[in-house]
């Protein structure tokens, strides 16, 4: 209510005379964000709540009983380490080498009097539109690279995003081509070029893709379930805790069946878990929030 | 003599195309490090992106986890006999239904609420509040399916806090069985909740090309005594029209790419038929079963079936004269 006052104040100040529309607006998105932020809330809320208490009745959003002891049962008895470094592990490394990878390749393409700028370009882009689905990539990466359970399947089969090179492509196109051209009359090479001024200019855009990129391994989940489950990341332990099943499976049909008897692990447990997981993207979430704002319109005006 | 010179355009000019390089040993060692540069990602390229595309041989073979370790042109070759085999089943039908229904809601769901979303927060003029609005509104994006579900499954539970609220309001009198009921609904609630995670972050692109649309537009409507409204609906609207057309025709293109991983995790035992969709279809027979040639055959048929359709759409967008993909 006094934000709502505040908002009244600066509206005046524009002149424009407020009208039963604007505050209708305003309390429109109140809802929203409510609506948003409600159930994360909740889950918060019922982590840090007696778990017996929990199963009496509701938490809305303050603790009833309040208490640290789903957080402590998780970490004694579902050994959250090994996952957990595992996780960090594949999002600092996974980040580092696709990042890598799509800046020299948009350099290169960059470079229009690459000889084979054209075909490499082509041989990138249709792969956007054409791909060889699922049973054919399992079977490739499992069985023909025999990367399953081992760590660089979560490194090398997502190396390269082909919709990031165009990102960075057309912010390198946005360069002034003079800088690249007085460093050769200098005598710079190609990689020179590209290291000491193509790289050192293009942060901005590498911040986003860095991003994205990021939170997409952070988030992956999918690729512990096919080819990694020895090697399992929070997202992974966060899905068999939900599931409350210890052990792998090899079909789907188990596991539609043993859903039904899930539940085992106390609610509480599981969203302290939920809370865990989610923690690092909402610590970072504030701090990257215009990075990936520009990235997205950046995206939109190529499209 | 007498060549054409060509031209092309840059920035808006007209420039005379540069003269086509020729590949000489020369030109080879002056670019040697721009080869060192992307030749290795070609190589991963055509082994991640490319091979794939060959196993799709597999459609036309028999290939069991035996057979698969014998070179292609060793193995059974049977012709159109795995389609056969899957357009035969029920199941199938059964996917691509649940495959259809899906995306075909979360389309029309999707589009409406993101380009409502943007225009009225367009028409918010407390500039702070409109930030911190949409920060919070893109929150949900980043964060895992498997969070989402794990958050879904509490707060839509018979006796969670939706039901609840909805119960103490006295808009029902019985908690609505949002996860725990097979049938269509089911559909309903995983798009209803993709529409609550992806919303915001959808608006994006429509509030980035809002910023777009001419003030003076704006001015004279106001002049001749357009209310909001009118404005919204004659300007804003029209002005975002191009983005949504592309939008549009790009979605259709992936009706059929819904992916498998919020399904598999929203769904359980009782709400799995109206779960089931193509790719976790092809999952299941094609890895689960070892059946491979079935599975390549179900992901084919997806292919084919996107690239049609992204085709009729793009066609119909060029017929009515707005802007197309290609």
């Amino acid at each position: 209510m006094v934000k709502l006052k505040e908002e009244k104040g600066k509206i005046k100040r524009n002149s424009n005379k407020i009208t039963t529309f604007d505050i209708c607006l305003v309390v429109f998105f109140i809802v929203v964000i409510i609506a948003t932020l409600y159930p994360f809330l909740n889950v918060v809320a019922i982590s840090l709540n007696d778990s017996l208490d929990t199963v009496r009745g509701m938490n809305f959003i303050i603790p009833r009983k309040f208490t640290w002891a789903n957080y402590e049962k998780l970490f004694r008895e579902e050994k959250l380490l090994f996952p957990f470094l595992i996780s960090v592990l594949r999002t600092v490394a996974g980040t580092i080498t696709n990042l890598a990878a799509t800046v020299m390749i948009s350099f290169v393409f960059s470079r229009r009097d690459f000889y084979f700028n054209k075909l490499f370009t082509i041989i990138f882009i249709v792969t956007m539109y054409v791909s060889g689905g699922l049973v054919p990539e399992y079977l490739l990466i499992a069985r023909t690279l025999r990367l399953s359970n081992s760590f660089l399947v979560y490194i090398i089969p997502s190396l390269i995003w082909v919709y990031n090179i165009l990102l960075v492509r057309s912010f390198i196109d946005g360069l002034p081509t003079a800088l690249q051209e007085s460093a050769q009359i200098d005598g710079a090479n190609d990689f020179i070029v590209f290291y000491k001024i193509i790289v050192p200019l293009c942060k901005p855009v590498l911040a986003t893709v860095a991003l994205f990129v990021a939170v997409g391994q952070w988030n992956s989940f999918m690729d512990t379930y096919f080819y990694a489950r020895n090697l399992p990341t929070l997202q992974y332990k966060l899905y068999e805790i939900l599931n409350d099943t210890g052990i792998n499976l090899s079909s789907m049909h188990q596991a539609a069946a043993l859903e039904t008897v899930a539940t085992i692990t106390p609610q509480s447990v599981r969203m302290a878990i939920t809370v865990i997981v989610t923690v690092p993207i909402v610590v970072v979430y504030p701090f990257l929030q215009k990075y990936f704002v520009g990235g997205m319109t950046l995206g939109a005006v190529k499209s | 003599m007498g060549k054409k010179i060509k031209y092309h355009k840059v920035d808006g000019m007209m420039v005379q195309k540069p003269k086509k390089q020729k590949l000489t040993w020369n030109l080879i060692r002056k670019q040697r490090y721009l080869y060192f540069m992307s030749v290795p990602f070609i190589i991963w390229i055509i082994i991640f992106k490319y091979v794939p595309l060959w196993g799709w041989s597999m459609a036309f073979q028999n290939v069991r986890p035996k057979s698969f370790v014998l070179p292609v042109w060793e193995r059974e070759w049977v012709g159109l006999k795995n389609f056969k085999d899957v357009f035969s089943r029920d199941m199938f039908y059964a996917a691509l239904r649940n495959t259809l229904a899906m995306s075909g809601i979360s389309i029309v769901l999707g589009f409406a609420t993101a380009i409502i979303f943007a225009l009225l927060l367009n028409e918010l003029r407390v500039m702070r509040f409109k930030k911190l609005t949409q920060t919070i509104s893109y929150l949900p994006h980043f964060v895992s399916w498997v969070i989402i579900a794990s958050i879904a499954q509490i707060f839509l539970k018979d006796s969670g806090v939706l039901n609840q609220i909805l119960m103490s309001m006295g808009i029902i009198s019985e908690p609505i069985k949002f996860l725990s009921q097979t049938g269509p609904r089911f559909w309903f609630v995983v798009c209803l909740v993709n529409v609550w995670k992806e919303c915001g972050w959808d608006a994006i692109i429509y509030l980035s090309a809002m910023t777009g649309i001419d003030q003076g537009l704006y001015e004279a409507a106001k002049v001749d005594g357009a209310g909001r409204f009118r404005r919204m609906w004659h300007i804003t609207l029209p002005g975002i029209r191009p983005t949504i057309i592309v939008l549009l025709i790009l979605s259709i293109g992936s009706v059929l790419n819904i992916g498998m991983e919020r399904q598999m995790l929203m769904s359980n035992a009782i709400t799995k038929d109206y779960a089931n969709v193509l790719d976790w279809y092809a999952y299941l027979f094609g890895i689960g079963e070892n059946n491979y040639s079935f599975g390549t055959a179900v992901g084919i048929f997806k292919s084919a079936i996107s690239l049609l359709l992204l085709m009729g759409a793009n066609k119909i967008a060029n017929k009515i004269g707005e802007g197309s993909l290609v």
